[in-house]
């Protein structure tokens, strides 16, 4: 019962998207306005109704109901409750589910919250939502249903023991909600296009969500990069595996609309632009949906795939973006053009800095995508992999972070480059250490990863340098959230770069009562032992692990997981973490009689890579926050506002 | 805990005598020349397991692979030699460094592409420098 | 240029990137690593004998001027079981099947063989996958054809069928 319900839930769901595309397309583009109101009610309906469906799915999950169909697949009732609910996104349908309810609860949100925009840009706006909920319900309901039965009860096979993760439980989450925030900022650019609305007013309305997206994308690209880092048990943080760069794809075009449409709200410059990064954003986040989905590309992260919801995602891919865009070049050439801008100001550095973000965007899309264009083109097969995008991108970034030093130390308009050498002295003698010192101490490092460490250490003193002599009391949020945002790229970088050139690594195979060293530490085996996990069976080593050779020993669990049910075994690596690195070690699979394999790194400051995402993305919440406080301030919350048509 | 109370006794393990070094999954003692092959080995794709470089990879074939890199980097041989062997077993596939070659250029072009017109682009929406 | 012009040109790199999406779902990657040593010499290699009573293999075994099939198959390998009897069948027809063991033991293959017939003149074992590697082979089973000469004809990747059968062994000279 409760999975019909949740069926019944989703198709009147989707009824209500028709009715919210409906109801926009005659409010707007029949001007019969006094269906408006009518509006937010729908969007609220919509929303509770796609929260049900989801409620039922989560249901059927935590009940075991093996009955339905990919609780079957992908559960099992032996799995602990925290997977059980997990595992109701962990699937292709079920996370088909989730996107499409926190699209549904994004509608509603802009449906009441959003009081900036001209009445009828909002209506087009939620039109535009109500048009993306409606291709996904028909997604979901015409070739994904989630709620689909069994004829009869078999053998439920398991969740994939990769995934049985606590990280599992929050990544695909965060990731959706940046997905969706994005498509939320994709509706906000349709609205303005079709009502010729393309104004500073727009940006505001559009900023808060595209902050929001922005941070939940970092978020999830932290978390997804520290979760392959620890189960996939061979020390890498980034592999620029397919999947991994389509996330990081709709990261990049994000993070340039994030400094565009500051230009556009406070300059009125860019304009075009703006409106373009909105619709490469949104594409970039559905293009990296299909990608994961169709399973047109390889992945190391395993996902079930299947061509022919590919086709399906790909037919409505064509008609949101290739409908955009269309719109876009229609329309935009009746969008005057906006202020144009000094080469040394603010605005420049802003430019400047979207079209290196743009350019690493076009190689990761290049890097990801053309093996696959010249192999339906000749049939020739070729492999892209870190060493290219290592080689483009890296020296990119570099560019982008002199950028990320110099933008917010620039004025607005015009400035005089004489001032700006001024106000990034500190910062350049902070780089111009960091040189001397790793010529003096760091010996053989790689030219990408010195350089590396020197931008994160001219950031570090640059992106503090605009708190410089202000009152801080009285320092707005966002300010500091910017500067918050910048530090942690310096953190992440210097994280990276100090990986990449110090990691020391010792593959051994030992028996018990050996020593063998990483790096700084000595790792004796002390022993290795079965014991049993919920649905699992663990083989552990256990090691001892003294620093130097008068430091305190302590112990590490190194452990293979050995899952009947699915016949595959993981690794879980024992990780130490000190206040200059990780101790990461794992057990390998092939050991032998009594001599076991055991691969040991020791990882310098690595810890300061997901500590950078973290500080990137607190900064997007300060930043969120005093915009939202800005506008409490302002009056303009729904209770208080006076309506927003008075003012058009 | 459960697991606590199941927990089985440490294995007696009887050190043996250390037998040859397996390089599929040990590293070289020469620290440099280790170095040389895990960044190779990051480079080279698991023929068995499809996405995933040798380095990261379980399977049997990706374990010669990193047995025959190290055996060969000790021997003398330069990483790119060992690289260009295996291209030649397996073709461009196996290397996830694409050569440069008229096949991928757009690998290199199109990036280039986008900098120069973007930077065209920009350069239209500048301000002519008022004399001040 | 006309920018009117210039603000169609992302919907046109969009539809050309979706019709490549469209191609590419249309003919999903076959997972297939062909080897590039078709139509080379063999590889220098000698696989030492994987069971007492059966010589191994190497590469001037090949030279004698007769065609042969080289089979490069495992005893833990599942689709190697099924093609045994196809390979049966392909020795009765008169070729000569050689093999070579991957990732295997004496005890293991001899129970294999037991099981499902020995069609094979020689077998090797491979020394740590070097045998594999020089042929280019990413996985098992896979059959080489290899001439008189000691040249690489053909590789067959995945088992042996019937409808591979005549095919095969028309490419070592036996008339089916």
């Amino acid at each position: 019962m409760i999975a019909e319900a949740g069926l019944a839930a989703l198709w009147m769901a989707a009824a209500m998207a028709l009715l919210q595309l409906a109801l926009g397309l005659l409010a707007v583009g029949r001007g019969r306005t006094s269906l408006g109101p009518a509006m937010v009610p729908v969007t609220i309906v919509q929303a509770a109704l796609a929260g049900i469906a989801m409620s039922c799915l989560i249901a059927v999950f935590a009940r075991s109901d093996l009955s339905v169909l990919i609780v079957a697949r992908d559960s099992n009732p032996a799995m602990p409750m925290l997977y059980k609910v997990a595992g109701s996104w962990g699937n292709h349908e079920g996370s088909m589910l989730l996107w499409v309810t926190i699209l549904a609860f994004a509608g509603a949100t802009v449906a009441l919250f959003e009081s900036k925009l001209r009445a009828d840009t909002k209506l087009a706006t939620l039109a535009a939502q109500g048009a993306i909920a409606l291709g996904f319900y028909a997604f979901l309901l015409f070739s994904s249903n989630p709620f689909a039965r069994l004829p009869f009860p078999v053998q439920p096979q398991g969740l994939n023991p990769l995934l049985q993760d606590p990280g599992l439980a929050f990544h695909p989450p965060t990731l959706y909600a940046g997905y969706v925030g994005m498509s939320a900022a994709f509706s906000f650019a349709v609205g303005a296009l079709v009502t010729r609305n393309v104004g500073p007013d727009f940006a505001r309305a559009m900023r808060p969500w595209i902050l929001g997206a922005w941070v939940f994308l970092t978020v999830g690209i932290t978390a997804g990069s520290y979760w392959a880092y620890y189960t996939l048990g061979w020390g890498g943080w980034w592999f620029w595996d397919p999947v991994e760069n389509a996330s990081l794809m709709p990261w990049l075009a994000a993070t340039a609309l994030l400094h565009s449409v500051t230009v556009l709200a406070t300059r009125d410059g860019l304009r075009a632009w703006t409106i373009m990064l909105s619709v490469l954003a949104f594409s970039m986040s559905m293009i990296g949906t299909f990608l994961v989905r169709s399973g047109i590309l390889t992945s190391v992260h395993s996902f079930a795939v299947d061509p022919q919801r590919g086709i399906f995602i790909l037919a409505l891919l064509a008609i949101y973006i290739g409908g955009a865009l269309a719109l876009f070049a229609a329309r935009v050439g009746t969008v005057a053009e906006g202020n144009r801008f000094d080469i040394v100001s603010r605005e420049a550095a802003l430019v400047v800095n979207n079209l290196i973000l743009t350019v690493i965007l076009v190689v990761v899309m290049a890097g990801t995508l053309y093996p696959l264009i010249l192999e339906a083109a000749t049939g020739a097969k070729i492999s892209v992999g870190a060493p290219y995008f290592n080689a483009v991108a890296g020296p990119l970034a570099l560019v982008l972070m002199l950028l990320v030093a110099a933008g917010p130390l620039l004025r607005w308009r015009s400035d005089n480059p004489r001032f700006l050498i001024d106000r990034m002295a500190p910062a350049l003698f902070a780089g111009a250490a960091a040189l001397v010192l790793l010529a003096l101490l760091a010996g053989r490092t790689g030219i990408l990863a010195l350089l590396g460490l020197v931008a994160a250490a001219v950031v570090g003193v640059a992106s503090v340098a605009p708190l410089w002599k202000r009152n801080l009391a009285r320092t707005p949020l966002f300010t500091w959230g910017m500067v918050l945002a910048h530090l942690g790229c310096a953190v992440s970088v210097a994280g990276m770069a100090c990986e990449s050139a110090f990691t020391k690594e010792n593959m051994v195979a030992m028996a018990a009562n050996e020593t063998r060293p990483v790096g700084p530490y000595a790792v004796t085996l002390l022993g290795v032992r079965q014991r049993p996990g919920p649905n699992y069976q663990a083989l552990e080593a256990v090691v001892s692990v003294t620093r130097g050779t008068q430091g305190t020993p302590f112990q590490m669990v190194p452990q293979l997981h050995q899952f009947t049910t699915e016949g595959m075994t993981t690794n879980q690596a024992a990780i130490r973490t000190f206040w200059d690195g990780q101790l990461y070690i794992t057990l390998g699979e092939n050991s032998d009689g009594n001599r076991f394999l055991l691969r040991m790194w020791w990882k310098p400051f690595v810890t300061l890579i997901w500590l950078g995402g973290v500080m990137i993305a607190l900064g997007g919440v300060l930043s969120l926050l005093g915009r939202v406080r800005r506008d409490v301030w302002a009056n303009r919350w729904p209770w208080q506002a006076k309506p927003a048509e008075a003012r058009a | 805990m459960r697991a606590r109370s199941m927990l089985v006794a440490l294995a007696l393990i009887v050190a043996s005598p250390a037998s040859a070094q397996d390089y599929a999954e040990e590293s070289l003692a020469d620290p440099v020349k280790e170095a040389q092959a895990v960044a190779l080995m990051d480079s080279i794709r698991c023929v068995v397991c499809q996405g995933q470089p040798i380095s990261g990879s379980n399977a049997d074939l990706a374990g010669d692979m990193r047995r025959m890199i190290r055996e060969r980097l000790a021997a003398g041989d330069s990483p790119e030699q060992v690289r260009a062997w295996l291209i030649g077993k397996y073709g461009d596939w196996v290397s996830f460094k694409p050569e440069v070659k008229g096949q991928t250029m757009p690998l290199w072009l199109v990036p280039l592409g986008a900098l120069v017109g973007g930077g065209w682009l920009v350069s239209r929406r500048l301000r002519p420098k008022v004399p001040t | 240029m006309n920018r009117k012009w210039l603000l169609w040109l992302p919907f046109v790199l969009v539809s050309a990137l979706f019709a490549a999406f469209f191609v590419g779902l249309r003919n999903p990657d076959d997972h297939v690593i062909a080897s590039r040593m078709v139509g080379k010499p063999l590889p220098e290699f000698v696989a030492a004998a994987a069971m007492p009573g059966q010589p191994g293999t190497a590469t001037t075994d090949y030279r004698d001027g007769k065609p042969r099939l080289l089979n490069i198959f495992a005893s833990w390998c599942v689709p190697c079981a099924a093609e045994g009897p196809v390979l049966m069948r392909m020795k009765q027809a008169g070729a000569e099947v050689n093999g070579i063991a991957v990732h295997d033991t004496a005890l293991e293959l001899a129970k294999f063989l037991g099981r499902n017939g020995n069609p094979y003149t020689r077998i090797g074992l491979d020394d740590g996958g070097r045998a594999q590697m020089a042929f280019g082979s990413a996985g098992v089973p896979e059959t080489f054809v290899v001439d008189g000469r000691g040249n690489i004809l053909y590789q067959h990747i995945g088992p042996v069928t019937d409808e591979d059968m005549p095919r095969l062994l028309a490419m070592v000279g036996v008339k089916p």
